[in-house]
């Protein structure tokens, strides 16, 4: 018999989602950070420990007035708070702190932000954007023609992809994109980078997320609904430059970081209830389940066509609907993060019947990092 | 064309674009494991060692995968090819796809590449076209 170590026990995201004028990065970050302490009952001088990404970690920490004993700034691109949610777990269990918070917020959409982008790295910047690869939806998409000759991927599967996640994104009241579109509307949308249209590329959003962490001994003591970590997650890293990566029809990052926290939440893909693959672009969860093992290489788009991961399928996928249909500040794995949250707490709009355990999977930057983490309702198994 | 984006060299690559302004694609290959690598370094991603030497490429390579982008980007007009090209001695690199349209049905996949240059005033790109093209 394992017992859980740490307890995700406060959840939020910011009060409004979409376009958000009205608020500044910071005012983002900390209006979902104060939803989820007021999610568990905590104030912010309960805070010691903080995590944050795409920001100074440390201007949330005075903005909020927060004095930490313990901060990470890891910042990876999307996947970071996922990342967080990992080095959280191991300070809270080494002690060096006793209550964490991770915060999100991203004006994507109005821009009212100080810009210091991690991206294009230097590298990036002389060898790929030298040849007019600017921007994410010319760049993220470059591997993919190769998929498609190699292992038979089609269009229409990727487009399958948009399609389902908009069944989801139906649900929830706060997704910004919920009416239903078929594969006709999906290629018949804008193109974008061919083979990409828009309709297979991520919104453009306001918003954020906050989550507070605590060991599973306190989260009893708590007013929410404790949601576990199982196990200790996965990371890895592959580099910003897309050209560089070892294969171009699965991700190393992605098998790696799936592969270890499979294996330290001590789980098989037949346990996973619910599963949140990060969905910049539609091609993502296609490598997502084949990269974490849920089908084989070369099969994740006819999965998905054959709608397993719809709703009603066996295998319940981004049921918020993803980057693609709910929103996407430009770091969207915070919002994964929180709908496996409702999923694991019976809240979700589109909740997934008794679902116990569930996955979130995140990409950071353009397949240059992955991190992966086990949540479930079981406070021992 | 020379509003074009320039590339931000840095001391360790300055070699590669002294040798592209020479009309030469130039490669780190390392000794020990004598294998080409990109982009370049002064020591082997490979195993860590740093005897390494220049080289130059035999300039051919082949179409391993591309975009065309119908977004604008500094100094480009869509539509426009975002290639990877793998090299015949092995690493992969991005480049454009020159005197080619930026058409699906004149990009098959594996198609035969050499290596061109673009000037783009201080600074020559190293560039792909069609093996034979004239462009």
């Amino acid at each position: 018999m394992t017992r859980a170590q740490v307890a995700i026990v406060g959840a939020a995201e910011t009060t409004r989602l979409g376009k958000v004028p009205e608020l500044s990065q910071t005012g983002l970050h900390a209006d979902a950070a104060l939803n989820a302490l007021a999610d568990c009952g905590l104030r912010p001088s309960d805070i010691d420990g903080i995590a944050t990404a795409g920001h100074d970690v440390a201007e949330i920490a005075q903005y909020l007035g927060i004095t930490p004993s313990w901060a990470d700034g890891t910042s990876v691109g999307g996947c970071s708070f996922i990342t967080h949610v990992r080095h959280a777990a191991a300070a809270l269990q080494a002690g060096l702190c006793t209550t964490v918070l991770i915060t999100h917020g991203e004006s994507g959409r109005s821009n009212h932000r100080s810009h210091r982008p991690l991206f294009p790295s230097m590298q990036q910047q002389e060898f790929e954007n030298t040849y007019g690869a600017a921007f994410p939806p010319m760049k993220f998409t470059l591997p993919v023609m190769r998929k498609m000759k190699d292992q038979g991927l089609t269009v229409e599967q990727i487009a399958m992809v948009a399609v389902v996640q908009r069944e989801w994104a139906a649900h929830h009241p706060r997704a910004m994109a919920r009416d239903p579109i078929t594969v006709d509307d999906v290629l018949s949308s804008k193109m974008i980078a061919y083979p990409f249209r828009k309709l297979m590329c991520c919104l453009v959003s306001d918003g954020g997320g906050a989550l507070v962490l605590t060991r599973a001994d306190r989260a009893r003591d708590m007013p929410s609904r404790p949601v576990y970590l199982r196990g200790m997650g996965g990371e890895s890293l592959e580099g910003p430059m897309i050209s560089q990566m070892e294969s171009f029809t699965s991700s190393r990052a992605f098998r790696l970081s799936g592969r270890m926290a499979f294996e330290n939440a001590e789980i098989d893909h037949a346990d996973v209830d619910h599963l949140m693959v990060y969905d910049a672009f539609a091609h993502l969860p296609i490598y997502g389940l084949e990269d974490l093992g849920f089908v084989g290489p070369g099969e994740g788009g006819a999965f998905i066509a054959e709608g397993h991961t719809r709703p009603g399928g066996r295998l319940p996928m981004n049921t918020n609907g993803g980057g693609l249909s709910y929103m996407h500040s430009g770091m969207y794995g915070m919002y994964a993060l929180q709908e496996s949250v409702r999923q694991m707490r019976g809240i979700s709009p589109a909740q997934v019947d008794g679902a116990k355990l569930s996955v979130v999977h995140g990409v950071g930057g353009m397949f240059s990092a992955a991190s992966t983490v086990v949540l479930t309702t079981a406070s021992k198994w | 064309m020379t509003d074009r984006p320039v590339p931000v060299i840095s001391p360790e690559t300055q070699f590669y674009w002294d040798g592209a302004a020479a009309g030469k694609l130039l490669l780190n290959e390392c000794v020990g494991c004598d294998a080409a690598y990109f982009p370049p370094r002064p020591f082997c991603p490979t195993c860590g060692s740093r005897d390494v030497r220049v080289v130059e490429a035999s300039g051919r390579g082949r179409l391993y995968s591309y975009v065309i982008s119908h977004m604008a980007a500094p100094g480009y007009e869509p539509p426009y090819v975002i290639a990877v090209v793998e090299l015949a001695e092995g690493p992969r690199m991005v480049s454009n796809l020159m005197g080619c349209p930026a058409d699906p049905d004149a990009l098959p996949l594996d198609m035969a590449l050499e290596v061109t240059f673009e000037d783009r005033g201080d600074v020559t790109v190293p560039q792909f076209r069609p093996a034979g093209a004239s462009a």
